[in-house]
């Protein structure tokens, strides 16, 4: 059981991302802190990834004279990190869509509480 | 003559007729001659089938695989024919009527009236000649969407709600047909009509016969009015008279019932109908809407209303003469959809006759009027003593092979249910007859003469069509002949 | 020559487009609709010619850029399938496309050269989702398409930059549980190409990540695709973006989500699979009963013509997935044959919806009566078509899917969803004769109204270049009803293995 939940120590720092992530979106009303925490749940899936890529007395895939390396099982598998290289420009686009729509809400309603703008939507 | 195409054509003619009539809206005699020409074509074209299906051959037309392996296909066979001569033939008389009636009615939109109408017998005529399932359901839910607005055509409360109606109960319909059809399709490969049946090699559990029959009950029934799915009927005599006339004494409900007969005769087939009980089924519906369609008739002051209820009752009449499973009551059932045909589009006649001439609309008002309307309402009496089954009309004809066949099953239950709504029949029929007769009528007759030819002349003929079709039943259309060969193969392929 | 290289030729079309109308733009703002119009056409050009290609007999295209082989490089596959989805999406979008006209310019003047800038992004990302063979690669274009499509609907009434916003969340949440799925899935296999790890699949198929994988996968299209109970998004978006948006999302959107859930459950997974741990056809097949009936009942009770036809889509989009996950053959040409018939019922059904409010400034169906016919018959007569066809009623399209997916749950044997897809047509019917009732047969109230149509019998037709797309699919619906014995022959070509 120890072993279950140190040995996996990673996956709940996942866990706990998506969780805190989730947790902003459907209890805060402030549509800015929804938008934070949709933002913290993308943030566990990139370190989920790149948790799962990662490698004891491994070293990146480049060759080198300081750190020679014999097996090509001391290589890290670089392509998990260059697939979170392009999800976390996703997700820096998803934040820059987010704000627009954002600013023209606030800019029609003058408020980005949930709870305020759905009183003057009605 | 090479006839492959005449089914087609038959079909196509008065759809092709439709732009015309669309187009020439704003001249009311063209407009009417071509719903005049297209008519008399079509039967024409009808007509030209009949040698072949006299020799009990089939003219086949594949037109095209609207799906893989399930053809849109065209099959003139004998019943297919029968059923042809009936709608397109009586079209042709409402026609003139419906100029009379309209015109004489003063009503609105007739344009789209009278598109309608001929899209309304395309479909008819499509669902006789369709050589399978899938064509019989194309045609079929055209004929539910062109009837709708035939329905609705007074545009006035009662009229929206009774197309309402109409659609619920029509359109469940064309849903359980599908699952039927598809069900069917699963089973057996095919969609094909076959006299005997499809279903000969297969191995039916009893729950899927019995609710397969059910859903396909539901699906053709409706349009058949059998009870307790008919009260669309009464309802969408909310239409102007003509469209009752043809539509719901002649051609939706003529649909329905031709369409129980498939079921029964090509689908299912006489043997396994009556290996799993299914006529019995049918049996026991068609006496109870017999019976209680006749007494509902009794409580009808309305005079088209009480005509729809009598024909609830005379529809399950040819159910069933289908049911009985013998070949002299397939023969009289058949022969009935073409006795019931012209007696009561002559009754829908006359009551639309006396509704524009005398505007009156109820039983209780009809006082002496065969003194003003001799000819309709001479006309009157043979067609509901035709129904009532007195000879020499047609309708004796029918109700003789029907009792025959009843014989010929040994089954005592429909002969006493034939017997008892015969008197029924006299019973509602007799008290119109009286009053128009024997009674004096009120001072607003006076002034009133015999309505306009356009709407007597159709009534005096397809009434004197009964009383001829009564004493020789094979005089040019072979009815007769037909329905004993339809009766013949169906039975002899088992 | 140019056939191989189709499947990439459509994706870059669209993305040089989505550069050049900016840089155009600079130049004549105004000439940006028919960049734009231009671009749609280029890509459905080579949509058609390669689809042709595939009739005719050519084999699969696989097409790997930059030359480098799978796993390592990225592939786009041009099978069957993705050509005939990339030819009805390009195809719709440019009728939508051309139709747009005169609604950018009421209502965004000033935004045109972004909107088709961002329409070309959304149709990039759309065919990149259909045409890739990588996995990744789909969510990458997944979040594409999404993107621009919030941005799409942003651009609408006054309440649609919250519907928008709660569409971003929820779509946002939902690529990354997909992502989420990939990463578990390449944990196991070590691929991400998606004809690689089908090979690979059936041996780790019982393994517990495999299993959470297909889940979070499933949930995160679902979200996508509007799968009951995932579909709150769409009501609001659909109904407050501008008429163009909801007419180019509305009828593509949600099938490309579609095509991806079918991918994952019929081709990557596989029916043999598929089932193996936990029974997902079956949990998705009743989720999309439920939501078919569910999606029927709300767009009955809606009073506004964008906002019904928004419901209609949740339930329409359960045929297409019922369709999946019926997982034999009928059910599967079902599906596919709805994902054409529902894009053109609901493209012209939504084209009629802007035809209304550009003339009407509304499209709110309490008020519709009689005079609409009058003024509007063209329109009137597409929108009737594509409502019989809705509704199932031979021999217009609507009722050829239906009648696959029929006789596949027939084949199951699972008389609810039969019973379900039947009780559905009727509600279709229950929604859809309300408004031809009224616009038919509904006397305006109004004296005003009144005069107005006695004395102005000739009809108020919007811009002939609306009008005629307008028609041209509802010509379609017919079209593709009487001819869908091609169209299935087409599709039989198509089946995954093992169906």
């Amino acid at each position: 059981m120890v072993d279950f939940v140190f040995g996996h120590y990673a996956y709940w720092f996942t866990i706990i991302l998506l969780a805190i992530g989730l947790y902003g979106m459907l209890i805060k009303d402030n549509l800015v802190k929804k938008t934070i925490g949709l933002s913290i749940f993308q943030t566990g899936v990139i370190l989920f990834f790149v948790s799962v890529a990662t490698k004891w007395d491994a070293t990146v895939p480049v060759k080198s004279d300081e750190f020679p390396v014999t097996e090509v099982a001391n290589y890290m598998n670089p392509l998990p990190h260059t697939l979170m290289l392009t999800a976390i420009v996703v997700g820096v686009a998803t934040l820059g869509v987010a704000f627009a729509l954002l600013i023209t809400i606030y800019n029609r309603y003058e408020t980005l509480n949930e709870q305020e703008l759905l009183e003057k939507i009605q | 003559m090479e006839l492959t195409f005449v089914p087609l054509y038959a079909v196509i003619v008065s759809l092709a007729a439709v732009p015309f009539i669309l187009l020439s809206s704003n001249k009311p005699n063209l407009r009417e001659f071509w719903t005049i020409l297209a008519g008399v074509v079509k039967f024409l074209l009808v007509l030209t089938l009949v040698p072949t299906a006299l020799e009990g051959r089939t003219v086949e037309l594949t037109l095209f695989e609207i799906a893989p392996n399930l053809p849109i296909e065209l099959h003139a066979d004998p019943f297919g024919v029968f059923f042809a001569i009936i709608a397109s033939g009586l079209w042709i008389f409402t026609s003139f009527y419906s100029i009379g009636y309209m015109r004489g009615h003063k009503e609105k939109k007739q344009t789209r009236y009278f598109a309608s109408f001929a899209v309304c017998l395309s479909s008819t005529i499509g669902i006789a000649f369709s050589g399978n399932l899938l064509t019989f359901l194309l045609f079929y839910e055209m004929l539910t969407i062109a009837t709708y607005p035939l329905v609705i055509h007074s545009e006035n409360e009662e009229a929206i709600r009774a197309g309402r109606k109409y659609l619920a109960y029509t359109l469940t319909a064309g849903l359980l047909l599908i699952a039927a059809v598809g069900i069917t399709y699963s089973l057996t490969g095919t969609l094909e009509f076959r006299p005997g049946g499809i279903f000969g090699d297969v191995d039916l559990s009893n729950t899927m016969a019995v609710s397969l029959f059910l859903l396909y009950l539901g699906g053709v029934g409706v349009k058949a009015g059998i009870m307790p799915i008919h009260s669309w009927l009464p309802s969408a005599m909310a239409a102007p008279t003509p469209v009752s006339a043809l539509l719901h004494a002649v051609a939706v409900v003529k649909s329905g019932v031709f369409g129980i007969i498939r079921v029964v005769h090509y689908v299912f087939g006489p043997k396994v109908m009556g290996n799993f009980g299914l006529n019995e089924i049918l049996i026991v519906i068609a006496g109870f809407t017999i019976i209680v369609a006749s007494l509902l008739a009794f409580a009808q002051d309305n005079l088209k209303r009480r005509l729809a209820y009598s024909t609830v009752g005379h529809l399950s009449y040819i159910v069933l003469g289908a049911a009985l499973l013998t070949p002299l009551g397939l023969t009289g059932s058949i022969m009935h959809i073409s006795a019931h045909a012209t007696m009561k589009i002559t009754l829908f006649f006359c009551a639309g006759a006396i509704m524009v001439n005398l505007h009156k609309k109820n039983i209780s008002d009809l006082n002496g009027i065969a003194k003003v309307m001799p000819w309709t309402m001479g006309a009157f009496v043979i067609g509901s003593m035709g129904l009532a089954g007195i000879p020499p009309i047609n309708g004796f004809v029918s109700k003789w092979f029907l009792g025959a066949g009843v014989l010929e099953g040994g089954m005592m239950l429909p002969l006493i249910i034939l017997i008892i709504s015969g008197l029924l029949n006299v019973g509602y029929f007799f008290p119109i007859i009286h009053r128009a007769y024997f009674k004096k009528g009120g001072k607003e007759l006076e002034g009133h003469t015999e309505a306009s030819p356009f709407m007597v002349v159709p009534i005096v003929i397809t009434a004197t069509a009964s009383v001829i079709f009564g004493m020789f039943p094979d005089l040019f259309f072979h009815f007769f002949e037909l329905a004993s060969n339809i009766a013949e193969t169906v039975f002899n392929t088992l | 020559m140019i056939g191989s290289d189709i499947p990439a030729l459509i994706p870059i079309t669209f993305l040089a487009f989505a550069i050049l109308i900016p840089l155009l733009g600079l130049w004549k703002r105004q000439l940006s609709y028919y960049w734009a119009v231009l671009g749609a056409a280029i890509a459905t050009a080579f949509s058609a010619l390669g689809f042709y290609n595939y009739v005719t007999g050519t084999e699969t295209i696989r097409y790997f850029f930059g030359g480098w082989e799978p796993p390592i490089g990225i592939e786009f596959v041009y099978d069957g399938l993705s050509g005939f989805i990339v030819l009805v999406i390009n195809a719709i979008a440019l009728f939508v496309l051309i139709h747009s006209r005169m609604i950018g310019k009421t209502q965004f003047p000033g935004k045109v050269t972004g909107y088709y800038s961002v329409t070309m992004l959304l149709m990039l990302g759309f065919n990149g989702i259909v045409l890739t063979g990588d996995l990744f690669n789909l969510y990458v274009f997944l979040e594409i398409s999404s993107l621009a499509s919030y941005a799409l609907i942003g651009i609408g009434e006054k309440r649609a930059p919250y519907a928008a916003f709660r569409y971003l969340i929820i779509g946002t949440v939902g690529g990354s549980l997909y992502l989420l799925g990939v990463g578990f899935l390449y944990t196991i296999t070590g691929t991400l190409n998606i004809i690689d790890m089908t090979a690979m699949l059936p041996e780790v198929i019982s393994n517990s990540a495999v299993i959470t994988a297909l889940v979070l996968m499933v949930t995160g299209i679902g979200v996508k695709a509007a799968l009951f109970p995932l579909h709150g998004w769409l009501p609001d978006s659909y109904t407050y973006a501008s008429s163009t948006s909801s007419a180019l999302i509305a009828p593509i959107g949600t099938k490309v989500a579609a095509y991806v859930l079918l991918r994952v459950v019929l081709y990557l997974f596989g029916v043999d699979i598929i089932d193996t741990a936990i029974p997902i056809t079956e949990i998705i097949g009743v989720l999309a009963g439920v939501g078919i009936l569910y999606g029927s009942i709300m767009a009955i009770a809606q009073s506004e013509l964008k906002k019904m036809l928004a419901y209609s889509s949740v339930s329409q989009i359960g045929y297409i997935i019922m369709g999946i996950s019926l997982a034999n053959p009928f059910g599967f040409i079902g599906a596919v044959l709805h994902v054409l018939n529902h894009a053109l019922m609901k493209a012209c059904l939504f084209l009629v919806a802007g035809n209304l409010r550009l003339k009407e400034g509304h499209s709110d169906i309490t008020k519709f009566d009689e005079s609409y016919r009058k003024k509007y018959p063209w329109t009137m007569l597409a929108f009737t078509t594509a409502a019989l066809s809705m509704v199932g009623l031979p021999p217009l399209a609507g009722f050829f899917s239906k009648w696959y997916l029929a006789l596949g749950t027939i084949e199951n044997g699972s008389w609810l969803l039969l019973a379900v897809i039947l009780l559905s047509s009727l509600l279709n019917a229950v929604y859809f004769f309300r408004i031809l009732e009224k616009v038919y047969l509904r006397n305006p109230e109004s004296d005003e109204d009144k005069a107005s149509i006695l004395s102005s019998l000739r009809s108020n037709e919007v811009k002939p270049s609306m009008l005629w797309t307008t028609s041209v699919i509802a010509v379609g619906i017919l079209a593709v009803g009487l001819l869908n014995a091609f169209i299935v022959s087409a599709i039989v070509t198509m089946f995954p293995a093992g169906l």
